[in-house]
């Protein structure tokens, strides 16, 4: 069946089998491959993007269901060469070790900071508790949100 | 105290340690890694693999026929098409042969019995429906305790030498010593415990990506592999393709911990299904098939004793074990250790008399066992000794703390051998004990502890104390399948100094592309930024047999300075003749080759790299260029040690744990980067309380593993894993070119004692001495009512 979605800002319109999952959409058929696949059960959310403006775990939702809506990957996140200041904390704060659930975790703390600029530690545990990640211990991805949302506001242009 | 000091970052002055950003994190936050399933080659074709539903059956038929007929279907091969190729079997790191595609019967829920070649992901898990199995259930084997009975089902009729389930008997240590010491003891405790199956769980699960070129015959393995250049050699063993025809890029991989060192059938199979349709074949496990069938962990069943005098004094440890191997040998360790290094269980304490016996068996679950982290059974030897030393404390009525610092080794028994023959190569035990204490605020805790126990609270403070020996290994001690545990280091000068460091190990996340880069800038003068490293590609980088047991840095790390040092003798040879001085009267100061007595006369490796390249007559000895290579065998393990204190309250209407602190002080010699380091602990420490409190995989009673999802097979998140406050202490090994010891898998081996300790000391109120992983809210209600059950089986 034919699909008409919007996905970091391009429109793209592809026949598809009506049982193909979102995330092998952008994956295999856009060849965005920074959104990863973890766990088949909704557990690891190493596959959320958004869906509009709400994270969601795109191996668990067709892709047919994001017909005429907008999506947006981690590779929508930086605005051109400029680093989304979720992505440059994630590094400066080695929020990261093997990257796999790296993605997942910047969208939903991209999601958390634009509703909540100002988050406490509990909040962003909160936020992503919903995925796993099986280098870090969590700790310094919380450290990184919270210091993304130090560099959000003020005088940051980074993200409009 | 407590704080990590942080280095200047000068590579001026050849100073490139320190907690410097990692230059992989560019491509990560952008999404541009590239994993395995990101590959995606011109015509490539999609596996799938048929498994087992059945822990036990003889394989009656399979009738692949409706498979072969699917459109989309471009080849189905069972165990007795791989047969005809001689493939249905391979060897295991242990030496033992494993099933690729089941032939006679199947050994464990998951087993893999048939793969699909299709044109996409979709169509080839569609055509595994339409291939029939008939089964004949055979009784399974899965309680390990009673592999051994008369009239237990044989799991391996295969194997023409083998009448019942034992795969060895294995012991270290002096028995009559030990039992000598414990006949003399005023007081000896002992305890039934089990360290349960559980599964690293990386968030990526295998796969890999096969391309046979049929005109150049040239084999490319796109794979999840932590040891790309052992794992080419056995595929040029089992296949038969030439090795240098053979090459394997071991790509970014999210995560690894041991789960990526083994071969696997999946492997195999893309390969021959490559061979048999001449295009790529891409195969990626899902998360089932990957908790259900790669390599578990652990899985002990341990008796462990400890004698000692009246005022704690210990005098020896026995321990008796039940190794839980799976349907096939297929642990990943030395060949001359078939229970690891688990005869480390003396641990950090003084004691002179050690017996450890080991016995491993067969069951009819998944086969490995070394995986997750463990530095080859450290982590049962480090659970064992840290719950008896507990043990002691409260049957001596002595604080464990000081318990622990009366027979920690004192700093000037190093080097130290072990009872069991472990040399450890440097450590200062109650620097790092006391550090922990103060960090803590030991006293104070355990004042609350009495305040809250008084108004009905049970809060509880758990002490771990670990050594690991990591780094494996010297030559001649260690190989695994007949091959030595060296590692190699290519390094290339440029001649405008840039380097490009090619390794044999493999990361998976530890950031090995920053660290090895401080590794050679530190030692040639240079910047980070100017070290390129090459890895995971055994076309680009020397043999070297990969990353797990913490054996990067001990091994690699120190090919790597080797080979660093060298270019940097070779500059000086250059130097000399550019300075037209003989080589001794230079001195390398600040990163730079000076004329001694007139510093400011000096050149920098990129004058002296461009002078190897230029017209200059060049010194005997030195052929041009500043390349060098090295292979490091190591003389010895490095021995991490740290002190964990874990403070938890539990509730204990509804069994439920919160962990509230986690104090973790680590010595792993000299930090390289110590930003890498301590997120090394943090993920070991949320591995510990993982695997204490949740993480189990457990089986029924017909061998139907149920902890087959992350549905079931729970792994802590941000809401269980606390804020860890991390202390460090710095002995260097005295062996290791910079005094490094490996880091990587210390907390994971440490951390679960402390968390277990803890829980027990809550519950000391109940009269509880003990209580087995995974510590659930369930399990922990059941021990507060004096009726704990197995928490390895689920048994109707």
């Amino acid at each position: 069946m034919k699909l008409t979605v919007t996905v970091n800002g391009t429109d793209y319109t592809r026949t598809i089998e009506p049982r193909l999952l979102l995330i092998h959409f952008l994956r295999d058929d856009l060849g965005l491959t920074g959104s990863h696949w973890g766990c088949d059960t909704s557990n690891c959310g190493a596959c959320v993007v958004w869906l509009d403006e709400t994270p969601v775990k795109s191996f668990t939702m067709l892709a047919v269901q994001a017909d005429g809506r907008r999506v947006t990957t981690v590779e929508g996140l930086a605005r051109g060469a400029a680093l989304d200041p979720v992505q440059e904390a994630f590094a400066a704060c080695h929020g990261l070790q093997c990257g796999f659930c790296t993605p997942g975790m910047m969208m939903t703390a991209r999601w958390l900071l634009d509703r909540y600029p100002d988050p406490t530690e509990a909040q962003v545990r909160e936020a992503i508790s919903g995925q796993i990640c099986r280098c870090t211990g969590y700790e310094n991805i919380v450290r990184s949100v919270l210091r993304a949302a130090k560099h959000d506001g003020g005088d940051s242009d980074a993200r409009p | 105290m407590g704080v990590i000091p942080t280095h200047a970052h000068d590579p001026g002055s050849g100073e490139a340690y320190g907690p410097i950003p990692r230059k992989e994190d560019a491509r990560f936050v952008r999404g541009k890694g590239t994993y395995v399933d990101d590959i995606s080659l011109p015509g490539m074709l999609y596996g799938a693999v048929l498994r087992s539903p059945l822990a036990h059956a003889r394989i009656v038929s399979v009738d692949a026929t409706a498979a072969r007929a699917h459109p989309k279907v471009q080849a189905v091969f069972t165990g007795e098409d791989l047969a005809r190729r001689g493939l249905a079997w391979m060897p295991t790191l242990s030496g033992d042969m494993q099933a690729v595609l089941a032939t006679d019967k199947v050994r464990f829920q998951g087993q893999e019995i048939a793969f699909v070649v299709a044109t996409d992901r979709y169509a080839a898990r569609d055509a595994l429906e339409l291939i029939s199995v008939d089964y004949e259930p055979l009784t399974p084997l899965i309680d390990a305790r009673t592999a051994l009975d008369p009239g237990a089902p044989v799991v391996r009729d295969d194997l023409p030498d083998q009448s019942g389930n034992r795969i060895f008997d294995w012991a270290a240590g002096d028995k009559a010593a030990a039992d000598a010491a414990f006949a003399a003891a005023d007081v000896v405790v002992g305890c039934d415990m089990i360290y349960p199956r559980s599964h690293p769980a990386p968030l990526e699960t295998c796969g890999i990506v096969a391309d046979m070129d049929t005109v150049t015959g040239k084999l490319t393995l796109w794979s999840t592999s932590q040891a790309p250049h052992a794992h080419r050699t056995m595929y040029a063993m089992i296949t038969g393709v030439p090795e240098h025809m053979i090459r394997i890029v071991s790509p970014d991989l999210g995560g690894g911990f041991g789960a990526k060192v083994p071969l696997y059938p999946g492997y195999l199979c893309a390969i021959v299904g490559s061979m048999v349709t001449g295009r790529p074949v891409k195969w990626i496990e899902d998360r089932s098939e990957n908790l259900m069938s790669t390599a578990f962990a652990r899985d002990y069943h341990m008796h462990g004793e400890i004698a000692a005098t009246a005022d704690g004094k210990i005098l020896a440890l026995r321990a008796r074990v039940l190794a839980d191997h799976g349907a096939f040998n297929a642990t990943a360790q030395p060949a001359k250790f078939p229970a690891g290094f688990f005869h480390i269980f003396t641990g950090s304490y003084d004691v002179q008399a050690a017996f450890c016996e080991v016995t491993g068996v067969f069951t009819n679950k998944a086969p490995g066992g070394v995986a997750y982290s463990c530095s080859f059974r450290v982590s049962e030897a480090v659970y064992l000794v840290e719950r008896l030393t507990d043990m002691l404390a409260r049957e001596l009525a002595i604080d464990p703390a000081e318990l622990r610092m009366r027979n920690l080794l004192r700093p000037e028994q190093f080097p130290y051998t072990c009872a069991t023959g472990w040399q450890y190569d440097s450590g200062d035990y109650p620097r790092a004990l006391q550090l922990a204490l103060t960090m803590a605020g030991y006293d104070e805790l355990r004042r609350e502890q009495a305040e809250r126990r008084a108004r009905g609270e049970y809060m509880g403070i758990g002490l771990s104390f670990f050594t690991e020996g990591v780094g494996a290994g010297p030559r001649g001690q260690m190989d695994i399948l007949g091959l030595a545990m060296a590692d190699g280091a290519d390094l290339r000068v440029h001649p405008t100094g840039k380097a490009v460091l090619g390794i044999s190990v493999q990361t998976q996340g530890q950031g090995h592309e920053t660290t090895f880069a401080q590794i050679v800038a530190h030692e040639l003068g240079i910047s980070p930024d100017d070290v390129e490293v090459v890895h995971g590609d055994t076309d680009r980088t020397p043999f070297g047999l990969g990353t797990y047991g913490s054996r990067s840095t001990p091994v690699s790390g120190a090919a790597a300075i080797v080979a660093a040092r060298k270019v940097r003798e070779r500059a000086r040879l250059v130097a000399a003749a550019m300075f037209e001085v003989a080589p001794d009267d230079l001195e390398w100061l600040d990163g730079k080759w000076r004329v001694r007595g007139d510093p400011d006369e000096a050149f920098g490796i990129a004058d002296i790299a461009l002078a190897a390249h230029s017209s200059l007559e060049l010194p005997a000895g030195v052929e041009g260029h500043l390349d060098a290579s090295a292979v490091y065998n190591p003389p010895n393990l490095t021995f991490p040690f740290g002190a964990y204190i874990c403070v938890t309250d539990v509730d204990p209407g509804t069994g439920e744990v919160k962990v509230r602190r986690f104090i973790a002080v680590d010595d792993c010699g000299v930090r390289i980067n110590p930003m890498i380091v301590e997120g090394q602990v943090h993920r070991g420490l949320a591995d510990g309380i993982g695997i204490a409190l949740m993480q189990a995989i457990v089986f029924d009673e017909l061998g139907n593993c149920l902890g087959g999802s992350f549905m079931d097979y729970l792994l802590p998140t941000s809401m269980e894993c606390p804020s860890p406050e991390l202390g460090e202490t710095v002995t260097p090994s005295p062996h290791h070119p910079i005094g490094a010891k490996g880091i990587g898998e210390s907390a994971t081996v440490g951390s679960p004692a402390a968390v277990v300790n803890s829980v027990v000391d809550a519950l000391a109120p109940f009269g509880v001495t003990h209580a087995d992983m995974p510590l659930t809210p369930a399990n922990v209600w059941r021990a507060i009512q004096g009726r704990p059950i197995r928490p390895d089986l689920a048994l109707s």
